[in-house]
């Protein structure tokens, strides 16, 4: 087959991808794990630490008034890449993880009960399935599970039959991290809104790859991840209804997240800070910030596009390879290809890659219940981001090569 | 092909990983024990038959990697006939060659996992069987991991 005609031409903003590994040009098929940095981003950390390092929301001094312009401008890009209605609902927090803690330790424990359930489904990685386990058996509430297709596609039509007088919260991941399906999520909260349930979206997967509106999609609450959004790691968004979140106890406690504070009563602070105790990763917000402005500067649709053209190729030319086989193969997928090889574990299939300067995911992908649900121990998983082009499917392609010589 | 690549795939190796030895259960047990690799999710059984102190048999079952699985077959065809404490002694060495600059003379035909030295992220899976005979050995109940 032919392979697609570059869209996008930034290798040269992404400084760590110019190096040898093992003697071999490096190939950065990791991106789902986390996305390398451009210069952009790289400079605005530097820069910060240069220039305006000083604390937020504090100081009268000038250093502290450029930190925190810098800071509440990192939040109103967010609101405006997600299209949020209001800077005051966008939170920043570690990462996608934390944005789901959040969530299920002040929502979730406000509003789930004993004999309660919260609904998620067959493909969440790990973070959206721990903080909802821990909150279930806290609260004597039930976990009830969505099933997948052989595809990899939920299957909507059980989970409508899923949601019930008994259903409080329902949490589901945009795009699959082990998979790459894309999510019906807009169908997913109709329902869920029908019979008045919120839902949170886990956009980790979904954040650096496609267009993101969460008032066309009308979720509760959406979080991801800084660092696999070619932004810093430390840092992460949540995004909530405003409603939602003025009602919501806070999370942590301390310094920030407060209007007064007497030994009698501590009267909390507006959104966002109330959620947000403590200095933040100041660094890493102006950091995901860049990020964003450079993702826009590209555009978005140019970037889906860029990146849709490169996974079609790999499928095609990863499907026609003898002896393997591509796990998730949803009719909507997103950067994702993951796969067995025939006779070889995926550890022993990435051990070889990395010898020719390939860097893949092997194993479980922090998604246990995924690989139970296909049989499997471990895939190798190839995740494209938008500094990828059709030679470093090639060069992967090469690399199987050299994995069967090896084995067979 | 990388000259580490051919060391740590050497052709024994690979033997052992599609015709694993002692790849089955004991019909009489007197020690079991379970490994597990949490960061690829190996997963490996080891029954032991001991008669007085003597290895009398030895068997495994599981699924991994080609390494952590000819590790498993070559570490049972290597302990059967051993005394607990050789055993012991055995593993010592291995783990030895492999995390430090441990010789390979001593270990016999196990010496062609010394390749494995050039793989730290591999190093796990060559020695989940050993930690799982050490734990059967010890008699430990819990699951061993490698973590």
């Amino acid at each position: 087959m032919k392979a697609p005609a570059t869209e996008l031409d930034v290798r040269k903003d992404f400084p760590i991808l110019h190096q040898e590994v093992h003697g071999r040009p490096l190939v950065y098929l990791d991106s789902a794990a986390t996305s390398q940095k451009p210069q952009m981003v790289i400079d605005a950390l530097a820069d910060y630490y240069a220039r305006d390092n000083a604390n937020v929301h504090r100081g009268v001094h000038r250093l502290s008034e450029r930190a925190t312009e810098a800071y509440e401008g990192a939040r109103a890009r967010i609101q405006r890449f997600l299209k949020a209605a209001h800077p005051r609902e966008i939170i920043f927090v570690r990462g996608t993880t934390e944005g789901i803690n959040l969530v299920a330790q002040t929502y979730g424990r406000r509003t789930v009960g004993p004999g309660d359930e919260v609904v998620i489904t067959a493909l969440e990685h790990h973070s959206n399935i721990v903080p909802w386990q821990m909150l279930c058996e806290e609260k004597g509430a039930v976990l009830r599970v969505v099933p997948i297709g052989d595809a990899g596609e939920v299957d909507v039509d059980a989970y409508e039959r899923l949601l019930g007088g008994r259903t409080r919260l329902v949490a589901v991941a945009h795009v699959s991290n082990a998979l790459g399906t894309v999510v019906p999520v807009k169908r997913m909260i109709e329902a869920a809104h029908r019979r008045g349930i919120a839902v949170l979206v886990d956009g980790a997967q979904a954040a650096p790859h496609l267009r993101v509106d969460v008032r066309d999609l009308d979720c509760d609450f959406y979080t991801f991840s800084g660092h696999k959004t070619y932004g810093p790691t430390g840092i992460g968004v949540l995004y909530g209804k405003s409603e939602l979140l003025e009602a919501m106890p806070p999370f942590l406690g301390g310094g920030d997240m407060i209007k007064s504070v007497s030994f009698e009563k501590t009267v909390y602070n507006d959104l966002p800070y109330k959620f947000e105790a403590g200095t933040p990763d100041i660094a890493g917000a102006i950091g995901l910030g860049a990020a964003l402005q450079y993702l826009e500067g590209l555009g978005l649709d140019r970037i889906a596009a860029h990146e849709h053209a490169l996974l079609v190729y790999g499928t095609e030319r990863l499907s026609s390879l003898p002896g393997l086989r591509l796990v998730g193969t949803a009719r909507e997928k997103a950067s994702v290809l993951s796969f067995l090889v025939e006779g070889v574990h995926a550890h022993d299939v990435g051990s070889i890659l990395d010898r020719e300067g390939i860097a893949v995911r092997t194993g479980h992908h922090c998604a246990m219940p995924v690989m139970t649900r296909f049989d499997i121990a471990a895939t190798t998983r190839a995740s494209l981001g938008l500094y990828n082009r059709a030679e470093d499917i090639d060069a992967l392609i090469e690399g199987l090569a050299r994995v069967r010589e090896i084995f067979g | 092909m990388t000259s580490e690549l051919r060391d740590l795939y050497q052709q024994v190796i690979l033997d052992h990983n599609r015709k694993p030895r002692n790849f089955r259960t004991l019909p009489d047990p007197s020690r079991t024990a379970e490994g597990y690799n949490p960061l690829c999710g190996d997963r490996l059984t080891v029954e032991i038959a001991l008669d007085g102190e003597m290895i009398r048999d030895i068997g495994f079952q599981g699924s991994g990697c080609a390494i952590s699985k000819a590790s498993a077959s070559m570490m049972t065809a290597d302990l059967k006939g051993r005394t607990v404490a050789e055993a012991e002694q055995v593993f010592e060495r291995f783990r030895a060659m492999l995390t430090q600059d441990g010789s390979e003379t001593e270990l016999g035909k196990l010496g062609v996992f010394a390749g494995v030295r050039e793989f730290p992220s591999r190093i796990k899976c060559a020695t989940l069987a050993w930690h799982t005979v050490h734990a059967a050995l010890a008699g430990t109940a819990e699951p061993v991991t490698t973590e």
